[in-house]
């Protein structure tokens, strides 16, 4: 690109859709910053395609305003609304060349065929595929065709770029490569991303922030880091990354820590919960199987160990405590360490109280 | 070692019933039409070429196999527009409203032609539908012939034909990715450029299918021919009946028989050659 296009910001304010009377997307209110990427993070159902085709002008949404730049966009349609999208299966047209491909919204646009040729030499520059700009579609991998969508897309200089679920149709080395590759180039161009995912490890590693959905609702919206380390419900907790669920209820809060009874007696220092919750109240504490150590600590949870399995990187340990709880736990695998042998006697115990999130009982 | 045949891979002897079947019922009559046009006299007696001399230069035969080769193209063209039209609804409709429009379509298929066409006498004639409601609307003044016309005759017979150019291009316009039509759309492009631009070069394979079987069975349609055109017109089929049926002349409506299947055969083969040339476009 000639000069690095900047993004528009994007605020959606209040958006509510129903189909028919089911509620698909849920009172959502998101602001979202020039040049940032944000990922919308959920599970397959969750509303995350129905918002894009919201901001991408398809549908109309039932209530509240989508505004790009500060302008209201809702009476456009998607011709006018300057929106790049670069589909799930990438929608490439077959029976045009990569060239003509990403010169069709250049030429949608009115512009001649030498600031056209100009322009698609640069996209074709910028994902790398300058060799391939006359074949068809239908003679790329999935990598190169992805990379064509993504040029096709930016050409026109969006003032906002969305990406449905990018990599999901990729194997899994060549994904890597194309996040990083898109996160190049949206660097690059500096234009303002949104991309939908299921995935919760592209979403973190991808994102400057993530905006995690669940049954249309926003229920957490953040840096990977935030969403993480201090997710704020219960949904997020299990839904990024994976979480023991302890039962137990709340003994006393603090401003620093909190500390939950377990079913067996046991006494938990854990983080504050979120939202202030009345002593006695049920919760359930979540503790990442990274933030638990096995060892021999006397002052550690006793427990038997079930099932050890080395998973390349990690050493996953699923134990039974003496109290009769299931928990699993992953620690890095260093040099010589062997799983524990199923039926060892060991104990469990939580790295720090900040990494036990407590949330109420869902109702 | 064993060798494995594939299980793909049949011998031929499968295909005698068909070929003996084509053989006896296509091929030979061909042949014995073939045989009788090579005739000068109607007595079948000397052999000779003077049945398509006199086609080619007697000035009144060659005209009649143009206009019926015209005509062709006239049903073609307008069924083309009110069936892409319809083809177009049908896909973009609601499931419910769906299964009554393939009803609506694939209606006139169920029902004879000879009833469909009596169906169009009763709307085009002077006292048919159509002008009484104009007349009652007074928007004519006197009953407008409608009937025993050229144009009369082209509608009716596009609406005969439409099915046939109606469900390829259901399919056609199916097979379409629905997201192409958003991306074009989303790159900035007009309702109208993303219909010439994408749909319509998309759904070519279907529109090359759909004029082929239309053209081929409007030049060909001797009974909505005949009886929308009343006598007044004159086609190939009816000119080959009469040469055979009323004239007694076998050789000369041999002969014209297979004039008219070489020039169709060629209009067909321009057609396929369409067809080939639109492949490239369909897989997605
Ligand atoms: N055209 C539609 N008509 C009715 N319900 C729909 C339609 N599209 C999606 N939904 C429903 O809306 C919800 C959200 O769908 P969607 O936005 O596609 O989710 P996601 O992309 O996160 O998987 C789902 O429950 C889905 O069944
Ligand atoms: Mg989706």
């Amino acid at each position: 690109m000639s000069t690095p296009a900047h993004g528009f910001s994007l605020t959606l304010d209040d958006i509510l859709h129903q189909y028919g009377s089911a509620i698909a997307v849920d009172h959502v209110t998101l602001e979202i910053g020039a040049g940032e990427l944000v990922s919308l993070l959920g599970p397959s159902g969750c509303g995350k395609t129905t918002l894009l085709r919201i901001i991408g002008g398809f549908l109309q949404q039932t209530s509240g305003r989508v505004i790009v730049g500060g302008r209201p966009i809702d009476d456009l349609p998607p011709n006018k609304r300057g929106v790049g999208i670069v589909f799930q299966n990438y929608a490439l047209f077959p029976h045009m060349s990569v060239a003509e491909n990403i010169a069709y919204g250049l030429a949608a646009r009115g512009a001649d065929r030498s600031a056209q040729k100009k322009q698609v030499g640069e996209m074709l520059e910028l994902v790398q595929l300058s060799h391939l700009a006359e074949r068809l579609p239908k003679q790329l991998s999935g990598g190169q065709q992805q990379r064509v969508a993504l040029a096709r897309a930016l050409a026109v200089e969006p003032r906002l770029l969305l990406l449905d679920e990018p990599f999901a149709a990729l194997d899994k080395s060549l994904r890597l490569d194309m996040q990083i590759e898109i996160k190049r180039i949206q660097r690059q161009s500096g234009t303002t991303c949104i991309m939908v995912t299921h995935d919760q490890e592209e979403a973190l590693s991808m994102s400057d922030r993530v905006a995690v959905l669940s049954r249309g609702r926003l229920e957490q919206f953040g840096t990977p880091t935030a969403v993480y380390d201090r997710p704020e419900t219960l949904f997020v907790n299990q839904f990024v990354g994976t979480a023991n669920q302890l039962q137990g209820t709340l003994e006393s809060t603090s401003a620093e820590a909190c500390s939950v009874r377990l079913p067996g007696g046991r006494i938990l220092q854990c983080a504050p919960p979120h939202e202030a919750l009345p002593g006695g109240s049920d919760v359930i504490a979540c503790v990442r199987p990274e933030s638990l150590r096995i060892g021999s600590d006397a002052d550690g949870i006793a427990a038997t160990v079930e099932l050890g399995l080395p998973l390349g990187a990690t050493i996953v340990h699923e134990v039974l405590t003496d109290d009769g709880l299931r928990i699993k736990t992953s620690e890095p695998r260093l040099p010589g360490l062997e799983p524990r042998a199923p039926g060892s006697r060991i104990t469990v115990s939580p790295l720090a109280a900040s990494a036990i999130r407590v949330f109420p009982v869902p109702a | 070692m064993r060798t494995f045949t594939p299980v793909t891979v049949y011998g031929l002897r499968f295909t005698t019933p068909l070929a003996a079947f084509f053989v006896l019922f296509f091929l030979a009559p061909l042949l014995l039409l073939l045989f009788i046009s090579l005739h000068n006299d109607t007595a079948l007696t000397e052999f000779g070429f003077s049945q398509y001399t006199k086609f080619f230069t007697e000035g009144f035969a060659l005209p009649i196999l143009a206009d019926t080769l015209w005509l062709g193209v006239q049903v073609t063209l307008l069924s083309l527009v009110l069936g892409y039209a319809l083809a177009w609804a049908f896909v973009r409709s609601r499931p419910s409203v769906q299964t009554v429009l393939i009803m609506i379509i694939v209606m006139p298929l169920l029902t004879s032609v000879v009833v469909r066409t009596f169906a169009w006498i009763v709307i085009l004639g002077r006292q048919g539908i159509l002008n009484t409601v104009l007349m009652n609307w007074e928007w004519i003044e006197t009953p407008a012939r409608l009937l025993y016309t050229r144009s009369g005759l082209v509608v009716a017979l596009a609406n005969v034909q439409l099915p046939l150019m109606v469900l390829p291009l259901i399919t056609a316009l199916q097979r379409i990715e629905p997201n192409l039509e958003d991306a074009s759309s989303i790159l900035g492009a007009s309702a109208w450029r993303t219909f010439f631009k994408v749909t319509l070069p998309l759904t070519l394979p279907g529109v090359v299918a759909g004029c082929l079987l239309t053209f081929a069975a409007s030049i060909t349609a001797f009974i909505s021919q005949s009886l929308i055109g009343g006598g007044q017109m004159l086609f190939m089929p009816m000119y080959i009946y009469q040469q055979a049926s009323t004239l007694q002349n076998w050789p000369y409506a041999a002969a014209i028989s297979l004039v008219f299947l070489v020039a169709v055969m060629g209009c067909v083969s321009v057609f396929n050659i369409l067809g080939r040339l639109s492949k490239g476009y369909a897989t997605t």
